[in-house]
């Protein structure tokens, strides 16, 4: 049926232009032998071919456009006519007498067109007549092309200031009042169009309509190039009527064309400065407008036109742009009670780049259009629709952008609340948004109180936010997120440490709430950040910092500890342990003996009850070890108990290698270098003597089990513990050991039944090397090798 | 053949001429063979003077009884052939009774002629005025001939001219209001008006004006009435909506109308209306008839 009809209309539009063509043809004839009779029958033949209703506008058009060619040449020839001596004012009386009237006004307006140039009469009566008589077609499509036609020949004639047909004072009113009736009638019938012909085709004739609106739109167009229309006209006469002919014409269609015609058409300044009128426009428009874009349109022109060139911006604050949009996006809101939440953030966001842009220094502003759109949300929960959802992120990340300071959304009391409207995926996305920003700007975050704020903003990260989410995390994007929150820990920083304090406070008490999965990412962070308070206090001076000063190391080691604490929950054993050892060694440095005793108690007790793992325990105890090495401010007897009982876990690894490698590190803990205190010759050689029975009993075990005897690593490893401590001073350890023990190897290495290793081997040759270079370094060091034979 | 046209030949010509004949005005005029010829044009009270010329063939002698000249004005109605009706009838005896060998001219002259009426050619009648040369012979029939000529009557601008304003409709369908600026046009005269949609429950299609002509003729149960349509000017295409002012602008210069002629010697009478005419989609059509007066405006240029 559908295609039957565009044939059939293909036919009619053939018919229409071989009927057009053949009366163009005698037209010309008539034109050649000026036959002035036969010009206006034939061309107002050719004309009735535009009578058809049979076409669609798109075909219409093509029709239109031949008819619009051969005008061209009548028109000419009435030029000539005038200049052959006939009276234009009889010409122009000569084609009104054609019967039927779409004929007519075209020769008409054709007519009207040289009439005008022969400036015979002045050109706003000849056009106020043209644009009257065209009233007589109310046909929609025929009316529209005819006063598009209408249109087309006089926007170069129109009595414009500086126009040749201007003419005696205000002619440049009428020239407006010219094209705004036009613009009325064509308006008026394109409305109308939408109830021709039956209800089942109007979604295409709806679809017709928008390919015509171009027509429309041209009066809007023509009026904007009027040089006479400044500002003065346009806001009193110009966009009055347009908008009154846009509010009245109750199409929604029209209505949202026409009104991003005039924001796209007028120039900036004549916007803003009409701002309250284009504005109040707005909530009186349907309901099914998009009105939305359309504002967003606007803001964002005016936007732009704030951007280009900062002479204008008191243009702005004069015409008070912003209260104004503000009032009529509260309106509008109110009035079409059906928007979407999407619609409303869109223009809450349009309006919020308007004002970064305008007002960068109005704050206020930012919060009240933030706590609108809190308002226009409130009751509606978590935002299930994506757009909308999509454009609170817009909206929330353009002050981030702008200020490129998180410190300013932190400000804004309202920033929160909105947040509150995002699903979970979403705000987390935006606290991701926040944190990059803070990290891309390196902003520093200095109060406890935008800690606190900041916090707020980013919970989705902090916290889970419903608990059933959980296993659609991808668990990459979750490291992501909370590495980023851990970037963001170091971030927050007080040179006071009162403040510092604090900060850690606020900070400890969001990130414990976090659950077991972000503890082992945000705890880390915040201890180190506190170590580096303790660090920093340790460097003051004792008196002042201490009595009323609330941040005392004490104090932070205490709060460290039951930070520490928290991740037992988890259980992340390994990193617990290593913060507590951080602790200690902190707790070491500021000379609080209790406190680092406390921490070496804990990071114990996790290793006996918590560390069960072979491996974790050989790396915690070296680390033990390692840490507890350097601790200077334990006295004799909790060094002792710690010395002793980190010895006994050494001895009690499971592995032999692991012993023996553990047991000659615990050497060290009795011998520091630079505390005479502990210096220990005696212990240190039981220790490596127990290494060597360990790492004996390791070599005859692999022998038992494995038919070979293994490595012979262990040795040269405890050959060069002996020569450290030998060189160190330890009289314990004498040259007749470390004979022995090179005997000892090279015995091992050479029997059978021991599988050669080249690592072992070269260990070995590059520790003899050593021997021989200290040996020829002369001195005292080369005395004391000496007796050593290799 | 060429002695029987010899002797049907009448045995003179006559032929009358005005004074005036090369500078007076001619205007067409249809005669009742159909042709159309070029006539001379006067008004009443106008004094129609010339020369009537007879030739008699040559070496034949005319007897006659009398030679005269009428001014005839005539009501020819056509459905009473043959009658005439003289309502103007003046007579000037141009020769006594006697023989004319050669040819002679005779002036006349009717001084400040009543002619109240205007030459009308219509459907059913015809007005027209005439002058008739008689030579008039004994036992043979009279020689005669007849020059027509055209009357116009000019009338001056009428002191009121109203418009014509009415609001009509069909209820809760169509209510309009239409509006001409006079009631009153002369023949070149512009019809300036608007229609006004008050109402529009139907679709219209179009809407045009007409010119119709009325010419009734006779009176009781004998007449005649016909009517013309002289114009059919579209003046809206499309369908209207309420409120909508539609322009009206008709010369009537275009078309071929005479003055008004209310009941012209108890004869006839010409009457012009505006017949606004609303088309809707099924084709039916909605009217109403106003009369205007039509008057002949004496041209000044």
């Amino acid at each position: 049926m559908i295609s039957d009809g565009v044939e059939d209309e293909d036919k009619w539009l053939a018919a229409g232009i071989a009927g057009l063509q053949q009366n163009a043809f005698y037209m010309h004839r008539a034109l050649d032998s000026n036959n002035l009779k036969d010009a206006l029958k034939y061309s107002a033949q050719m004309l009735s071919e535009l009578r058809t209703s049979r076409l669609s506008p798109h075909k219409y058009y093509e029709l239109y456009m031949r008819a619009f060619d051969e005008l061209r040449k009548l028109e000419i020839f009435f030029k000539e006519e005038t200049r052959r001596g006939c009276a234009i004012i009889d010409l122009y009386e000569l084609v009104q007498h054609a019967g039927n009237i779409l004929p007519r006004l075209y020769l008409l307006c054709t007519v009207g067109s040289v009439y005008i140039k022969s400036k015979e009469a002045p050109a706003k009566d000849v056009l106020k007549d043209l644009v009257e008589m065209c009233r007589g077609i109310q046909h929609p499509v025929r009316g529209l092309f005819l006063r598009s036609y209408l249109s087309q020949v006089s926007r170069d004639k129109l009595p414009d200031i500086g126009s040749e047909y201007e003419g005696d004072a205000d002619t440049v009113v009428d020239a407006v009042e010219f094209v705004l009736q036009n613009f009325t009638e064509m308006n008026k019938l394109w409305v109308r169009m939408q109830h021709q012909g039956p209800a089942r085709e109007k979604e295409k004739r709806e679809k017709e309509r928008s390919e015509l609106r171009d027509l429309v739109g041209k009066n809007l167009h023509v009026l904007s190039q009027i040089e006479g229309v400044d500002l003065d006209m346009y806001r009193n006469t110009v966009l009055p009527r347009v908008l009154e002919q846009v509010v009245n014409c109750k199409d929604d269609l029209a209505q949202y064309y026409l009104m991003d015609c005039i924001i796209q058409v007028f120039p900036d300044e004549y916007h803003l400065q009409t701002l309250e009128e284009l504005l109040s426009a707005c909530p009186q428009l349907q309901p099914s407008v998009d009105i939305k874009t359309v504002l967003s349109r606007l803001m964002e022109r005016l936007s732009n036109y704030a951007a280009s060139s900062a002479e204008v911006l008191p243009e702005f604050l004069q015409v008070e742009a912003f209260s104004k949009l503000n009032n009529a996006i509260g309106k509008v809101i109110e009035a079409q009670v059906d928007m979407p939440a999407f619609g409303a953030v869109t223009l809450y966001s349009s309006l919020l780049t308007f004002t970064l842009h305008v007002h960068p220094d109005r704050l206020d502003y930012v919060d009240r259009i933030l706590g609108a759109c809190v308002k226009k949300l409130s009751g509606k929960g978590k935002l299930e629709d994506s757009k909308a959802t999509k454009q609170i992120v817009a909206l929330l990340s353009a002050p981030l952008e702008k200020y490129n300071n998180i410190e300013t959304a932190l400000k804004l009391s309202n920033y929160p609340r909105v947040m509150e409207h995002l699903d979970d995926g979403t705000n987390k996305v935006m606290a991701s948004v926040i944190i990059q920003s803070i990290m891309k700007n390196k902003t520093c975050i200095f109060t406890a109180d935008k800690v606190e704020a900041l916090f707020e903003l980013i919970k989705g990260l902090i916290k889970d936010l419903d608990e059933n989410l959980h296993d659609e995390l991808d668990e990459e994007d979750f490291k992501e997120e909370q590495n980023s929150v851990a970037r963001l820990i170091q971030m927050l920083y007080n040179d006071n440490p009162e403040e510092m304090l604090k900060i850690i406070c606020t900070v400890r008490k969001h990130i414990l709430i976090g659950g077991p999965r972000r503890l082992p990412f945000t705890v880390p962070p915040l201890i180190f950040s506190s170590l580096k308070l303790v660090r920093r206090l340790q460097g003051q001076d004792k008196d002042t910092a201490a009595e009323e000063a609330s941040a005392t190391p004490k104090k932070i080691f205490l709060l460290l500890n039951q930070t520490i604490e928290a991740l037992a929950t988890v259980p992340v054993p390994e990193l617990a342990l290593r913060l507590y050892l951080q602790c200690a060694e902190a707790a070491n440095d500021c000379d609080l003996e209790p406190v680092a005793y406390e921490f070496f108690t804990q990071a114990y007790i996790l290793y006996e009850e918590e560390i069960a793992d072979s491996k974790a325990q050989v790396t915690a105890i070296h680390l033990i070890i390692g840490t507890l090495q350097r601790m200077h401010v334990f006295g004799v007897e909790n060094r002792d108990t710690l010395t002793h009982k980190a010895t006994g876990y050494s001895a009690k690894l499971l592995k032999k290698p692991d012993q023996c490698r553990a047991v000659y590190a615990c050497s060290h803990l009795f011998w520091v270098d630079d505390q005479d205190s502990i210096k220990d010759g005696e212990r240190v050689l039981l220790c490596l003597k127990r290494a060597l029975r360990i790492a004996n009993a390791a070599q005859q075990m692999a022998n038992a089990t494995r038919g070979s005897s293994g490595s012979v690593m262990l040795f040269v490893e405890i050959l060069n513990k002996y020569i450290y401590f030998f060189e160190k001073g330890n009289s314990q350890i004498t040259v007749a050991a470390i004979q022995g023990l090179i005997e000892l190897i090279t015995t091992e290495m050479q029997s059978d039944n021991v599988t050669s290793d080249p690592a072992a081997d070269a260990f070995l040759a590059s520790t003899l090397r050593y021997i021989e270079f200290q040996k020829q370094k002369g001195g005292a060091v080369s005395e004391k090798y000496e007796p050593i034979k290799v | 053949m060429n002695i029987l046209i010899g002797a049907f030949k009448p045995p003179c010509n006559i032929s009358i001429s005005f004074v005036d004949g090369r500078t007076r005005k001619q205007v067409p005029w249809k005669k009742e063979n159909g042709q159309t010829v070029m006539v001379p044009l006067f008004q009443s009270q106008e004094n129609i003077v010339g020369e009537v010329l007879i030739e008699p063939q040559p070496g034949k002698k005319v007897e006659h009884t009398g030679v005269k000249i009428e001014l005839l004005g005539q009501i020819e109605l056509y459905f009473d052939r043959g009658n005439f009706y003289d309502f103007t009838s003046l007579v000037r005896e141009l020769d006594v009774p006697g023989e004319m060998y050669e040819r002679k001219t005779y002036p006349f002259e009717f001084s400040t002629v009543e002619m109240p009426y205007e030459s009308y050619n219509g459907v059913n009648l015809r007005l027209r005025y005439i002058l008739k040369v008689t030579v008039s012979r004994n036992y043979v029939s009279n020689i005669v001939e007849y020059q027509d000529f055209v009357v116009r009557n000019y009338t001056p601008l009428p002191p009121i001219n109203n418009s014509i304003k009415m609001e009509v409709g069909i209820e809760d369908c169509l209510h309009i209001e239409f509006e001409y600026n006079k009631s009153k046009y002369h023949l070149k005269d512009v019809i300036i008006g608007k229609i006004f949609f008050l109402l529009v429950r139907i679709k219209i299609k179009n809407m045009e004006l007409e010119i119709r002509r009325r010419e009734s003729t006779g009176s009781g149960p004998n007449t005649y009435v016909e009517t013309e349509t002289l114009a059919k000017y579209e003046l809206m295409d499309g369908a209207p909506v309420r409120g909508e002012s539609i322009p009206v602008r008709l010369f009537l210069s275009p078309y071929e109308l005479t003055p008004t002629y209310r009941n012209i010697n108890n004869k006839f009478s010409v009457k012009y209306y505006l017949n606004l005419v609303l088309v809707d989609e099924e084709d039916r059509r909605y009217f109403k008839q106003q009369e205007i007066t039509v008057y002949r405006l004496l041209e000044t240029s």
